[in-house]
């Protein structure tokens, strides 16, 4: 009897783990453009981004939406569940090739679990380009779109370096998720910017945060126990540098610790006006969007490939420019804001 | 059952020696106590920085939410249930308060009961399915969570709502005890809410059928115990809690925000499975749970302080899980 209970609770437990598992690798889809009649000749686009909750890539779905009306396709969104959710884009893209779409966007969450079915669409004719995150080998698609984000991880730490004036650092990280490209060239290049490396003694810690407010906040408050006389934070995103700046309270506004962050969201760029954060570096993901709709749509008109990695640019958004380093002030960043 | 002995009379040091060593033997709160002891003797004799007031209050700051998560988790486990959708139930809570007070100007009272009642409501539905439709918990709240996730999203389509009422922050504001420790008033309420439900437990007529009906539900109800009422009254107590618990996380963190605590479900169950609980119902406390849950918070804490990777947090959290689920078979077993 009670070995019989037993059982029963280890596939209860089992079942527990694989829910949450599962419910997270299902995907979603939404439908945009002109489906009306004629979907015989309208190219037809497909959209593969990390999550469709994040509004990062709820800006970006949406101008790839608007984009795919104005040039008359048909655009097919779909989405990982998480952020990381690989399995969920490899299904998405089996189910777009079998949509038989022109070509496929995609925001891949692992740059290389996703390049089986990458190559099965190419091997198919479909045109792949990876937006906003590069595969890896970045050749596994045809061109890629983003932001060049050890660059923008440079500028964010030139800038903290910059702002810190004579001062020594003592900096804490606060990284995104491990195995993660984009999480992996911003934090590079910060250090790089900072003008330090991997194991100067500088860097007084580092912690995951996943980019979650809630995590980013109670690994900074453990750090600060650890090390109270930090300068200077980096992190991976604009959340995670909300969570810092709470963590921080007072200290983060009175200019004692500068925080650097990465996103241009609206929300972001509001806590650098209030001084929450020193300083943001902004993305345009409305321009991956565009560019990628446009160039699957001249690939189905005329047969151009685009090629290689094309920069969509970054910003250094601040209200305390430093000299050397370029910035625009948080006037222009709400104007250009996204999300 | 619970982790009250009464103190014996006489005052012989042998008498006493054997009263707490049958207290270890058969109190479920005794595990956790001893795990977080060790914990706390390792990470103080390892760093500079972790036994200190400051960060003594920190992790009772960080242990909150999740906490309060947890004692409406031993409620329904205790009934040999468990729920999946509390962490969900509770993040809808914050942002249906945060929007209520915030863009439709509503009074920051009347949000805050709306979000309790709403989660105590959500609380009862699992309540329902579970007692009315004869449905096994594991599945009706896997239910549950999948649709409220989803509705917490669309509710909040992609944004974070932050709440700036001081009533909806009170939980996070702090005061100096002495003027040297930081407490916020969040702490007050968790540590009134842990003895009430503590008291409802082990001291009414209430609890004594919460622990009949999770022990043997059968029995139970040949013995006159109204179970599904009992097992109902559960689940709304237990949103409640969640409620609570979504205003404590409105006090740490001042921003509802629709993809935070996405592992507080197994977290929570987590904290009262360290906690001693058993999973099978029945068995278990408050006390426990919020013993487990601060042995969860403070090796993430400590471990942080020692230098040591977040992923190995992770693995000393799992270990621990399994080997509090391997205590409570032993003890079963030998019980039988």
């Amino acid at each position: 009897m009670s070995g019989k209970k037993v059982r029963t609770s280890a596939v209860v437990m089992v079942a527990a783990a694989a829910c949450v598992v599962t419910s997270a690798a299902c995907t979603s889809e939404k439908v945009g453009g002109d489906s009306s009649g004629n979907s015989g000749d309208q190219v037809a686009i497909g959209l593969v981004t990390k999550t469709n909750t994040n509004p990062y890539f709820v800006e970006l779905r949406e101008a790839a939406l608007a984009q795919a009306d104005r040039r008359g396709a048909k655009l097919i969104a779909l989405a990982g569940k998480f952020d990381g959710d690989n399995q969920g884009q490899v299904d998405a893209i089996n189910n777009l090739v079998a949509q038989n779409v022109k070509g496929i966007l995609i925001t891949p969450s692992s740059s290389k679990g996703v390049l089986g079915a990458i190559a099965a669409a190419r091997a198919k004719g479909i045109l792949v380009i990876a937006l906003d995150t590069a595969t890896d080998p970045a050749d596994a698609v045809d061109a890629t779109f983003a932001t060049d984000n050890k660059a923008a991880g440079v500028a964010q730490g030139t800038y903290v370096r910059a702002a810190l004036g004579k001062e020594e650092p003592n900096v804490l990280l606060l990284d995104g998720t491990p195995g993660s490209t984009v999480d992996d060239q911003r934090h590079t290049g910060f250090l790089e910017g900072m003008g330090l490396t991997e194991n100067s003694p500088e860097i007084k810690g580092t912690a995951v945060t996943n980019g979650d407010q809630t995590k980013a906040q109670t690994a900074m408050e453990n750090l600060l126990q650890r090390d109270p006389g930090v300068n200077a934070v980096y992190t991976i995103n604009e959340p995670a540098a909300a969570g810092a700046a709470k963590a921080l309270g007072a200290k983060a506004g009175s200019g004692d610790v500068v925080i650097g962050s990465i996103d241009g969201s609206c929300t972001g760029v509001r806590n650098v006006k209030e001084g929450r954060f020193a300083a943001t570096v902004m993305q345009f993901p409305q321009k991956m969007a565009r560019t990628g709709v446009d160039a699957v749509v001249e690939y189905a008109d005329n047969g151009t490939e685009p090629s290689g990695f094309v920069d969509t640019g970054s910003q250094l958004i601040t209200d305390d420019p430093v000299p050397g380093v370029p910035s625009k002030d948080t006037a222009w960043g709400l104007k250009n804001c996204w999300g | 059952m619970t982790a009250t002995t009464t103190a014996p009379k006489d005052r012989s040091a042998a008498r006493r020696g054997r009263t707490l060593m049958k207290w270890f033997a058969t109190s479920t709160a005794a595990g956790p106590l001893v795990a977080l002891l060790v914990a706390v003797t390792v990470f103080a004799l390892t760093t500079d920085t972790f036994f200190t007031v400051d960060n003594g209050s920190l992790i009772v700051q960080q242990v909150l939410v999740v906490g309060t998560l947890a004692i409406g988790q031993t409620l329904i486990i205790l009934t040999a249930g468990i729920d999946l959708a509390n962490a969900a139930i509770m993040v809808l809570g914050t942002l249906v308060i945060a929007r209520l007070a915030g863009e439709s100007g509503m009074p920051p009272l009347a949000a805050l009961i709306v979000g309790i009642v709403l989660c105590t409501a959500l609380g009862g539905l699992s309540g329902v399915l579970v007692t009315r439709l004869a449905l096994p918990p594991f599945i009706v709240t896997l239910g549950v969570l999948s649709v409220l996730t989803a509705t917490s999203q669309l509710y909040a389509s992609g944004q974070s709502f932050p709440v700036t009422s001081s009533l909806l922050t009170w939980l996070g504001e702090k005061s100096y005890l002495f003027g040297r420790i930081e407490v916020t008033v969040g702490m007050t309420v968790m540590i009134l809410l842990t003895a009430g439900v503590w008291f409802a437990l082990t001291q009414t007529s209430w609890g004594r059928n919460v622990y009949a009906v999770g022990d043997d539900e059968e029995a139970a109800r040949l013995s006159g115990v109204n179970t599904k009422r009992v097992v109902l009254s559960v689940y709304l107590l237990a949103g409640f809690v969640y409620g609570i618990a979504a205003w404590q996380a409105l006090g740490r963190i001042p921003n509802a925000d629709p993809n935070a605590f996405q592992l507080g479900n197994l977290e929570s169950i987590t904290a009262v499975v360290i906690g001693g609980t058993s999973l099978f119902g029945g068995r278990g406390s408050i006390p426990g749970t919020i013993l487990g849950a601060l042995v969860v918070t403070v090796l993430a804490n400590g471990l942080t302080q020692a230098g040591i990777d977040s992923l190995y947090q992770q693995v000393a959290t799992g270990v621990l899980v399994i080997v509090a689920v391997a205590v409570d078979r032993l003890v079963r077993v030998r019980a039988t």
